[in-house]
């Protein structure tokens, strides 16, 4: 009886119909916390690169209001407030760099950071202080590490050259080794290193080992990561990829001459 | 009658666990135990997703043909699987990223299709939901324990709360990398097994074959030949 195709159909079209109408409900009703719950995922990590992150404010959107976000239009290096058809505050550079007509494909001897496709608009946040100049930016960054790319965000101060902080929200890294890139006391080295030297250079660097504290250059160096040489390579070669003529580097220095 | 039900529910904790005497459900038990956080969300979706599988099965198990019952469990499981991935991503977004694919490869873990397909295609709905419970436990008890042991001696902290200082951060525990990779899963389960089966010896398997000692070796002299 069960086996006829009748009941078969039957059984199987109504278990569909119930399971569907199931699944599209939850997901609609959902769709709004979670979507805010990813945008806030990634104002967390803002904030916390910029070093302005209150966890006792639950508040996310309140404490965000302070950064301004802006475009980068890469054709010419500027700042811009608005992009014709992209909306800033959803816009995600990683996201565009995938998508056709907003990317361009970086050639392979300039690719160190292994980041292939370079979105056409990136996305700059502005801390500005009460005379309205530039107190903090936060800048997307991401590179090849050992496993994976690591997508993260890093702040410079005022000079546009030392950096603030430094955090990673997705990366592949080995837990305990590469995977150190969210230790705390590691990310806490980075605040007032210096990015550029004399020579506008990119010379920022993770060494491997400890730095000397005597050493001359200690401002452009940070720990390596032990047993993780090629995390730490990464790191490196992601700063001098974005920091580098073809990331931020113009980009900064129109920031700078207003 | 009550016997019966507590019977079903608390035999898959120890007695029939579907971890340490199916070994089933194995690979989600590797993946999510190196932070006990993640490791309670993720026995808490499981457990919801088999006692209700089990559930509506067994609802209507007398009207699924027997040509497509696989295929219709699957339907249901995956379903919920769905659903509870989406009230994660709603509810508790930091959990739900690390979880990442194991939510969603709550379909696919052996325990759900074991217990649909052996339980709830027989049993009354109220006894199927006790049962999947149960296993539900009995799974989450032992990713516990594991998860316990490797967060504890793999990075030194309980639930992101630091419990032995490292010595990376200043303390004076050496954190044990390999508890953090998912083979040290492997080797923590073994060790689970072997105790269960000291004390429940009804778990230990017979031998496939008996190894014959030297002594009782067969005399080959006096070994008839059939010509």
């Amino acid at each position: 009886m069960n086996d006829s195709i009748i009941k078969t159909l039957s059984v199987a079209f109504a278990v569909c119909l119930v399971c569907s109408l199931f699944v599209s409900f939850a997901a609609v009703s959902l769709r709004d916390t979670q979507n805010l719950n990813k945008i806030n995922d990634q104002r967390v990590k803002v904030l916390q690169a910029a070093g302005i992150y209150n966890k006792a404010n639950t508040n996310i959107e309140e404490q965000f209001s302070v950064l301004e976000a802006m475009f980068i239009d890469f054709s010419n290096n500027q700042v811009v407030s608005a992009i014709d058809g992209l909306d800033l505050d959803s816009y995600d550079p990683v996201e565009y760099s995938r998508k056709d007509g907003f990317f361009t494909a970086i050639p392979n001897d300039e690719d160190i950071a292994i980041v292939k496709n370079k979105e056409n608009y990136g996305k700059i946040f502005i801390l500005r202080d009460e005379n309205n100049s530039i107190n903090k930016v936060v800048l997307p960054i991401r590179g090849y590490g050992l496993w994976g790319t690591l997508f993260g965000y890093i702040s410079l101060a005022a000079d546009l050259n030392t950096v603030e902080g430094l955090e990673f929200y997705s990366h592949k890294e080995t837990p305990g080794l590469g995977g150190e890139v969210d230790n705390p006391r590691w990310k806490k080295i980075w605040i007032g290193k210096k990015v550029y030297n004399n020579n506008k250079n990119v010379s920022l660097e993770v060494i491997k080992g400890s730095v000397n504290p005597q050493d001359q250059y200690i401002d452009y160096k940070v720990d390596g990561l032990s047993g993780a040489t090629l995390t730490s390579r990464g790191v490196t070669n992601m700063l001098a990829y974005w920091f580098g003529e073809s990331g931020y580097k113009q980009v900064l220095e129109n920031l700078k001459n207003g | 009658m009550a016997n019966k039900y507590k019977e079903i529910l608390l035999k898959p904790i120890i007695a029939e666990n579907p971890i340490t005497l199916q070994i089933l459900g194995i690979c989600s038990a590797l993946a999510v135990t190196s932070n006990l956080t993640v490791t309670l969300i993720m026995c808490v979706a499981l457990t919801s997703v088999v006692s209700l599988s089990n559930l509506f099965i067994s609802i209507i198990r007398n009207h699924i043909p027997s040509s497509v019952r696989i295929i219709v469990q699957m339907t249901i499981i995956a379903s919920l699987v769905i659903v509870v991935d989406e009230l994660l991503k709603a509810y508790d977004y930091e959990t739900s990223k690390k979880l990442s694919v194991f939510v969603g490869l709550i379909i696919t873990n052996c325990i759900v299709m074991g217990r649909a397909e052996a339980f709830a295609m027989k049993e009354k709905p109220f006894p199927s939901f006790i049962d999947g419970l149960g296993n539900g436990l009995g799974y989450s008890f032992i990713l516990i324990v594991v998860a316990v042991i490797r967060e504890l001696f793999g990075a030194g902290t309980l639930m992101g709360v630091e419990i032995f200082p490292l010595v990376s951060n200043g303390g004076w525990y050496p954190a044990n990398n390999l508890l953090l990779l998912p083979p040290s899963s492997f080797i923590i389960i073994g060790l689970l097994i072997w105790v269960i089966r000291v004390f429940n010896k009804e778990q230990v398997e017979e031998k496939d074959f008996n190894l014959s000692k030297h002594d009782v070796a067969p005399n080959y002299e006096k070994r008839e030949i059939n010509v």
